[in-house]
């Protein structure tokens, strides 16, 4: 039987109760979201935390709304919710063709975003997604709150820049008119983890490439992204022969680790492969747009 | 701790450990067995029960988080002695062998159904995409999440 060490639970009833509950108890509580990713951990003994601080009660960390020229998610949006948001589907379809493939449904109702990005799981589809759009984690401690970009939260597998007594309350994601999006994965069964993932954004203006945004998982490579292969593709046509090398290239900014999911060069071939299938489909809706 | 729960609209107080999950609670605490536990990762279904009209996977809950929550388990489906409709398809439509996964798909498929009325066999198949079985090859249990549509559509609202 899997049944966590003995911990302590408390329900935070607001943001700034959350944050002086954690800083008063320290680097041994941890806050809980959906539970799908810590309660597992705990069973394990990978996570040992002392207190758990319960987020579910606060409303003010739900919800998409447009903010300016950024699409604001908070941290507490279920991964149901930003399936089904009709919001970000508009700017980015990405969203809802990762969460389609994030777990199961039941598990999506209750698993959050900011869970899954705090939980920075070498193969979290959010995360890729995340890094490929460029997008923003707002922190909020007891001095206030500070903006991270996404591609600069990861202090490696399972570690984010997420200090003691600080909670991430939001994720922004810059709105880009005419973007495409598109999502790819290969998992061993619905549901799975990854073998490998890719996810792109691409703003085809005047036939070139204006803007565009590679993001991987499972595949580690750093900070779920592959700059040099966005590099190659600014300002370029998006014919097919731009987009392999780009593809190529991306799978050149994996470093994947042969495990049981499969061996490093398969890996690496997906990671191309994905990235060129999702390049295709973004660049045809952005041209459609 | 001390908990209060209602499960299936009786009020239930306990004083237990902070870590106690809640398929445990409802297994060990309370004594109602007919809520399973099976993988305890979160991914095989058998232990799901409605939390305020939601499914939810009870082996990754802690059962303090249900404080002050309406839970459902299988035991709350039948009504007035009489069979509920998703229990009657699976009867009827032989949708189990060895009946472990058969708590987890009755809750999930009757909220699938209360959910969209119409829902396709397609969608179904979705749906129960978080439960698990490893007899049946899920034909007749999507028959009996179709026979529970079909038949709770035209229950007189109870």
């Amino acid at each position: 039987m899997q049944t966590p060490a003995p911990v302590e639970y408390a329900k935070a009833t607001s943001i700034a109760d959350a944050i002086s509950r954690l800083e008063a108890l320290g680097e041994d509580s941890r806050p809980v979201a959906g539970g799908y990713s810590l309660i597992p951990m705990m069973k394990l003994r990978l996570a040992r935390p002392e207190t758990v601080v319960d987020l579910n009660g606060i409303a003010e960390l739900r919800g998409v709304r447009v903010e300016g020229n950024e699409l604001v998610v908070g941290a507490m949006t279920t991964h149901a919710d930003v399936l089904s948001s009709a919001i970000l589907f508009e700017h980015y379809p990405i969203f809802r063709e990762a969460e389609h493939v994030i777990a199961d449904p039941i598990v999506r109702m209750r698993g959050t975003i900011g869970g899954s990005m705090c939980q920075a799981d070498p193969a979290s589809d959010l995360s890729a997604v995340g890094s490929a759009l460029r997008g923003n984690a707002v922190l909020m401690s007891s001095s206030g709150s500070r903006t991270v970009p996404l591609r600069e939260f990861h202090d490696g597998p399972y570690e984010t820049v997420v200090q003691t007594g600080e909670i991430l309350t939001e994720l922004r994601y810059p709105i880009r008119p005419g973007a495409g999006s598109a999502y790819e994965k290969v998992e061993r069964r619905a549901g799975d983890w990854g073998v490998c993932t890719s996810g792109v954004f691409v703003v085809v203006s005047g036939g070139v490439v204006t803007d565009c945004g590679i993001g991987m998982a499972a595949v580690n490579a750093d900070h779920y992204c592959a700059p040099e292969a966005e590099a190659m593709l600014m300002g370029k046509a998006p014919t097919e022969e731009n987009l392999a090398a780009a593809a190529a290239a991306a799978a050149n900014e994996a470093n994947p680790i042969a495990d049981q999911r499969g061996p490093a060069d398969y890996k690496r071939h997906l990671a191309s492969e994905l990235t060129l299938r999702a390049l295709r489909r973004a660049v045809a809706a952005s041209q459609g747009a | 701790m001390q908990v209060s729960v209602s499960i299936n609209g009786v009020e239930h107080s306990r004083d237990i450990e902070p870590r106690t999950l809640l398929v445990h609670f409802i297994r060990d605490d309370l004594q109602m067995r007919g809520t399973h536990w099976g993988c305890d990762t979160s991914n095989c279904g058998a232990c799901t029960v409605w939390v305020d009209g939601a499914p939810v996977k009870s082996c990754t809950m802690l059962a303090v988080q249900a404080e002050g929550s309406e839970v459902t388990t299988v035991e709350g489906l039948a009504k007035d002695g009489g069979l509920d409709p998703i229990q009657e398809g699976f009867t009827e439509c032989h949708g189990l062998q060895c009946g472990y996964c058969t708590p987890g798909m009755m809750m999930t498929g009757r909220w699938l159904v209360d959910q969209n009325p119409n829902i396709t066999r397609e969608e179904i198949r979705e749906g129960i995409s978080g439960n698990i079985c490893r007899c049946t090859g899920y034909k007749n249990i999507l028959d009996a999440i179709e026979y529970a549509r079909d038949h709770a559509n035209s229950e007189v609202s109870a």
